[in-house]
């Protein structure tokens, strides 16, 4: 019973210290030390990274997520006879729950495991302990930028996977389906608004972003330095980082969409 | 060279991520910066306005003319207040024209149909649609077919 309670407290202990750790690495990379200028190349160099390097698997999941939403929502709304509406239903599902929700699943998967990995590598071979012998703070040079890459980057991914998947939709639905154009598009107008639903799928964006790219660069870099450690460490970013978005998606849905 | 392509590519990504924003507003969510603000308002009295909501539109003859911006009690008359602004080019509304509430298709979203009159005086800014028409409340017909059975 004793030892049972000691593991419990252990256990705890040791989350609200891996809590604090992390903290303390977004505090002191971002809050305490902004260097924009020096750091403007390196910036450059993870969106590129981040970023452009995901731009396709986000075009192309975009492009089928639309795509299917389209067509389901042709074949039910069809049942009812009101299959103008279905600009109306893609538009406000991905702009208010698909686009962020997806782009940032996607986003932890192709660029929140590349940056454990490599971060967790580069404290593998000690290449953050030598930048700190020679006098170069690591948390400013290598974690710095990559955390605001992907702050910058996630909230792009989620707008243009939005675009492509109402493009997508259209593709079938009007194209395809045969579709009015006019009443596609023009329900889809009336019923989206800018403030309420694309400016919060953004703010949406912005949050998982943030959340994805944090919990990413601190597995990285608290990771036990050994091959295994590092794959457990890329292991747990996709899985706490999804975890997260989708606990979080619910939350900040009921905050701006539901009267909870 | 290598840094140079890359830094284009990191351009056209951030471009292409700004002109995505740019079409969800102005393609999907219908974002219209123009004409905010420039029309004339006109009132409307309803005995029920049913599922009428700000921002709907307001048509005559099916095209629209502008939109209803806010729906109050009149708390003398005890009737829905409408208030609704109506593009500044349409000025040619006669005093006697009504107005009622329609449903686009079966399930569709409520708007205010605006039937022309005869009066060659025109609806000035801030006065009344007094001939009004109410929006069809499914329940009430129900009903009324239900006595109508029952009297038989």
């Amino acid at each position: 019973m004793i030892d049972f309670m000691q593991k419990l407290g252990h256990r705890t202990l040791s989350k609200l210290a891996a809590f604090g750790r992390s903290g303390q690495i977004l505090f002191q990379s971002v809050v305490a030390k902004p260097a924009p200028v020096m750091m403007f190349p390196l910036l450059i160099k993870q969106i590129y990274f981040v970023g452009v390097l995901s731009l396709i698997i986000i075009v192309v999941s975009g492009l089928f997520i639309g795509m299917v939403l389209g067509l389901q929502g042709y074949t039910i709304l069809a049942d009812y006879g009101s299959e103008e509406a279905v600009g109306q239903m893609v538009a406000l599902s991905l702009v208010r729950e698909l686009a962020p929700v997806v782009t940032a699943l996607l986003f932890a998967g192709r660029a929140g495991s590349a940056l454990t990995a490599e971060i967790g590598l580069m404290k593998a071979t000690e290449q953050l302990a030598s930048l700190e012998m020679i006098g170069v703070d690591p948390l400013r040079r290598i974690i710095a930028p990559r955390l605001y890459a992907g702050f910058i980057c996630m909230p792009l991914l989620t707008m243009i996977f939005a675009v492509v998947g109402v493009w997508g939709a259209a593709l079938v639905a009007v194209d395809w389906l045969g579709i009015y154009s006019g009443s596609y598009w023009v329900n889809m107008q009336q019923s989206v608004d800018f403030m309420s639903d694309v400016v919060n799928g953004l703010i949406k964006a912005v949050v998982f972003g943030f959340v994805v790219t944090w919990i990413a660069v601190y597995q990285g870099y608290d990771c036990v330095p050994t091959s295994e450690g590092i794959s457990q460490a890329t292991t747990r970013t996709v899985v706490y980082s999804s975890l997260a978005v989708l606990g979080l998606d619910f939350i900040l849905t009921a905050l701006m969409f539901g009267d909870l | 060279m290598r840094m140079r392509t890359m830094e284009i590519s990191v351009g056209f990504f951030m471009l292409i991520g700004f002109l995505a924003l740019v079409v969800l507003a102005l393609n999907v969510s219908g974002l219209n910066l123009a004409s905010k603000g420039a029309g004339y308002k006109i009132y409307a009295n309803f005995e029920n306005i049913g599922g009428l909501t700000a921002r709907a539109k307001v048509s005559m003859s099916g095209v629209q003319i502008g939109e209803v911006t806010r729906i109050r009690l009149d708390p003398q008359m005890l009737m829905a207040e409408v208030e609704m602004e109506i593009y500044p080019d349409i000025d040619f509304l006669s005093a006697d024209s009504s107005a009622m509430i329609l449903t686009s298709g079966l399930l569709g979203q409520q708007y205010i149909g605006i039937i022309p009159g005869g009066d060659v005086e025109v609806l000035a800014p801030g006065e009344f649609i007094y001939n009004t028409q109410s929006a069809l409340v499914l329940e009430d017909l129900v009903g009324k077919f239900l006595m109508n059975q029952v009297s038989e």
